[in-house]
């Protein structure tokens, strides 16, 4: 046991001991917010400075008036379609719009000519103008008013309330949840693989650089292999730690120092300026409510949970996977050789990350979501994407008591392929000389 | 008491048996040679001892003791296939290596700072190892072995790789070590070391132990009786011994080498050569460590 600590401490120290470690452990908490506050700032600019394209129309039909908007400028052409065609041509604009005589009741033939290949946005944009004027145009047919019209329109938006087993009432989002379960579900993903790799590498290091044999002439191979993963996964542990603290501290503090808002205030500030002042107070009055809904729901959001179940997730799937890696890095000399098994080692870990987008966030509750999330192998990723939507107690006892029985489990069996992996230099390994050395006797 | 005492070691894989009943007893401060062609068994003689592997059957008694897991700091091995932790400063790693070994970490500080003065490579204290040439990661593996003082020293193949200076300062310290009290125990096929430095030797062949005994035991055994004798005046000789060959050195110099036949002695062999001719000298041909090895190795292999 002793051993065991003196390995893990020294897998520590090497590794937090390393300017690699120090460089990853700060920029990365700095360079995703800057990435993603990069990007924002560049859409809001493009979105100011955006020009309106400049639209040719050759309206045959007659029927259309457009009116420039903030996306387009139109300009209006008489004439044959391939002398429009050929004066549109000469200029830089954006697109032709041709709109021949047509059925109100089954409207045909309309075309854009454009010199690039339009983004789908504008083109869905364009398609938007022109339907709408249809749209017009046969309400003027049926007779009937903007007033009837928006008489029918009925908005509901439902208040979503989860009835807990003793009766309380907790507002929910599913909207907030999703995201939240998203990025858990990938977080896990990216850490079982990411720190699983480094078990591997260590292991062929020690094989490859030949220090192991004089190791396990001290220690015995299955503490070896134990001081490795749990010295890693100390690393990643504090690696997390301290992700979280400067993640934390630099978003509300660089926030607070440019005076910048949250993206929902400041669009909420862009609508309010361009409504008349009877408006702004009734939107002031329902945007408020949104905002005081929204810290509700995150209020009751049970973090304190959420962050357990994923620290428990985090350590069992990383021990789980983490020990098939050491496995595998015994059996081989080098990095490359290492992949042909790493695949069908990660293979449960992406079907499970890839659940977590098909299947989990969209129905979290379902019977796919549940099986994926009791299974030890997907259940690190599938249960932390279930369990901001609130998952019974029994089945997280379930899956965490059999999470626990597999890493177990592959410690078992990782334990029996490393102790003669890490011995064998040299051989062509493949399943069965794997399952050969699994069964060699102690 | 004996160092080591194995009896009856049998180590069986799926194809092929790796140790077929090997008995061996080493005495306490010999230096033992472990001798035998590769894939023989030598090392998975060692890993068995080192507790690295079990054996399937069979009894390893260290010191009077039953083998045990409280044995691993007892004993000091230098594998074959031995390496450093490339990124690791020397010092780190010495101090790691013997705290595994169950020093404490004070223990192991002053160790170390002895060993590293002894071996005059202080200033590497703070490098690290890829930044060494290998002569001075041979060192630092050497003390590595040895710091935690087992009083048995396991070295595989010790001097492959290590240039004659480094060669000599290994060599000298473990004759020291063995002064002191410890066992040696040699895993090679270089048979010069076998002729230098050890005291008793095994070989093992083909997963068996052919044999064991101190070095003149088993160059008595396999001495052919054979003697070189140099003389003046050419002779021939019947009955006592047989002439093998004789050829004209120089002028009326002749170097004859004969046979003893059975039940003959050197002397009386001596007072048969003094009445047909002048002696000059009269050599007993001992056969090298080496050719009994090729000539066991290969006999044993042609049946």
């Amino acid at each position: 046991m002793n051993k065991i600590w003196l390995i893990v401490q020294r897998e520590f120290l090497n590794r937090v001991q390393k300017k690699s470690f120090l460089i990853a452990t700060i920029l990365v908490p700095l360079i995703f917010p800057a990435i993603i506050g990069g990007i924002v700032w560049f859409m809001i600019e493009e979105a100011k400075s955006a020009k309106a394209e400049v639209v040719h129309v050759l309206d045959e039909s007659g029927r259309f008036e457009f009116k420039d908007s903030k996306k387009f400028t139109f300009l209006v052409e008489s004439g044959a379609l391939d002398q429009v065609k050929e004066n549109y041509n000469k200029t830089q604009d954006f697109a032709l719009l041709y709109i021949p005589t047509f059925e109100l009741t089954n409207p045909s033939g309309l075309a854009m000519y454009t010199k690039e290949n339009p983004s789908v946005e504008k083109v869905s944009d364009l398609e938007n103008v022109l339907e709408s004027r249809i749209r017009d145009l046969k309400l003027e047919q049926y007779n009937i008013d903007q007033k009837t019209l928006d008489g029918l329109k009925t908005k509901i938006d439902l208040k979503q309330i989860n009835l807990s087993e003793t009766g309380e009432e907790k507002n929910s989002n599913s909207g907030i949840l999703y995201i939240l379960d998203s990025f858990l579900g990938i977080m896990i993903y990216i850490f079982v693989l990411v720190y699983g790799i480094q078990i591997m590498h260590g292991v062929i290091d020690e094989k490859t650089s030949k220090i192991v044999e004089v190791i396990v002439s001290s220690v015995k191979p299955f503490q070896l292999m134990m001081g490795k993963i749990i010295g890693i996964a100390s690393v990643g542990l504090l690696q997390f730690t301290i992700w979280i603290l400067i993640g934390t501290f630099v978003t509300s503090s660089v926030l607070g120092y440019f005076g910048l808002k949250m993206p929902q205030q400041q669009m909420q500030e862009q609508v309010m300026s361009q409504l008349d002042a009877e408006d702004a107070a009734k939107v002031q009055e329902t945007q408020s409510k949104g905002v005081t809904e929204f810290l509700g729901i995150l209020g009751e959001i049970p973090f304190a949970k959420i962050t357990f179940v994923f620290l428990f997730y985090f350590l069992g799937g990383y021990l789980l996977y983490g020990a098939l890696f050491a496995a595998v890095g015994s059996a081989v000399d080098t990095i490359q050789e290492a992949q042909q098994f790493q695949f069908p080692i990660t293979l449960p870990l992406l079907i499970g990350y890839m659940a977590l987008f098909l299947v989990i966030v969209r129905d979290p509750h379902g019977p796919m979501s549940f099986w994926l999330s009791i299974i030890p192998f997907t259940s690190p990723v599938a249960m932390v994407g279930r369990i901001a939507f609130g998952v019974p107690t029994w089945e997280l006892v379930l899956s965490m008591v059999l999470l626990v029985g597999g890493f177990i489990f592959t410690t078992w069996v990782a334990g029996r392929i490393y102790r003669v992996g890490i011995l064998m230099s040299g051989t062509k390994v493949n399943y069965k000389v794997l399952a050969k050395w699994f069964m060699i006797k102690n | 008491m004996e160092a080591l005492v194995a009896k009856g070691v049998t180590k069986r894989y799926t194809e092929h048996v790796a140790l077929d009943d090997v008995s061996l007893t080493i005495p306490q401060q010999s230096i033992y040679g472990l001798l035998g062609p590769n894939g023989a068994g030598k090392t998975t003689l060692i890993r068995i001892v080192n507790q690295i592997i079990n054996a399937d059957a069979g009894e390893i008694s260290i010191f009077g003791e039953r083998l045990a897991e409280k044995h691993i700091g007892t004993i000091g091995y230098l594998p074959e296939e031995r390496g450093l932790y490339k990124k690791l400063k020397v010092g780190e790693q010495l101090l790691y290596l013997a705290q595994l070994k169950g020093l404490s970490r004070s223990e192991a500080l002053e160790r170390s700072k002895k060993w590293i003065t002894k071996f005059e490579i202080k200033d590497w204290w703070n490098k690290k190892v890829e930044d060494l040439s290998k002569g001075m990661a041979q060192k630092v593996q050497f003390i590595s072995t040895v710091m935690h003082e087992p009083k048995l020293i396991i070295l595989d193949e010790p001097f492959s790789g290590f240039d004659p200076v480094n060669a000599q300062l290994i060599t000298e310290n473990i004759l020291e070590l063995r002064d002191n009290g410890s066992t040696i125990i040699f895993s090679t096929h270089r048979m010069e070391t076998v002729e230098d430095l050890c005291d008793h030797v095994a070989l093992i062949n083909k997963s068996k132990k052919i044999v064991e005994g101190t070095k003149k035991q088993i160059k008595d055994t396999y001495k052919s009786n054979s003697f070189e004798v140099l003389h003046k005046g050419s002779f021939t000789m019947n009955g006592a011994a047989e002439m093998v060959s004789q050829q004209k050195v120089e002028d009326d110099f002749y170097k004859t080498i004969l046979k003893m036949n059975a039940g003959g002695s050197p002397n009386k062999l001596i007072g048969d050569l003094i009445a047909v001719t002048e002696v000059h000298s009269f050599i007993e041909k001992v056969p090298t460590m080496s050719e009994i090895f090729i000539n066991l190795v290969k006999g044993k292999s042609d049946e």
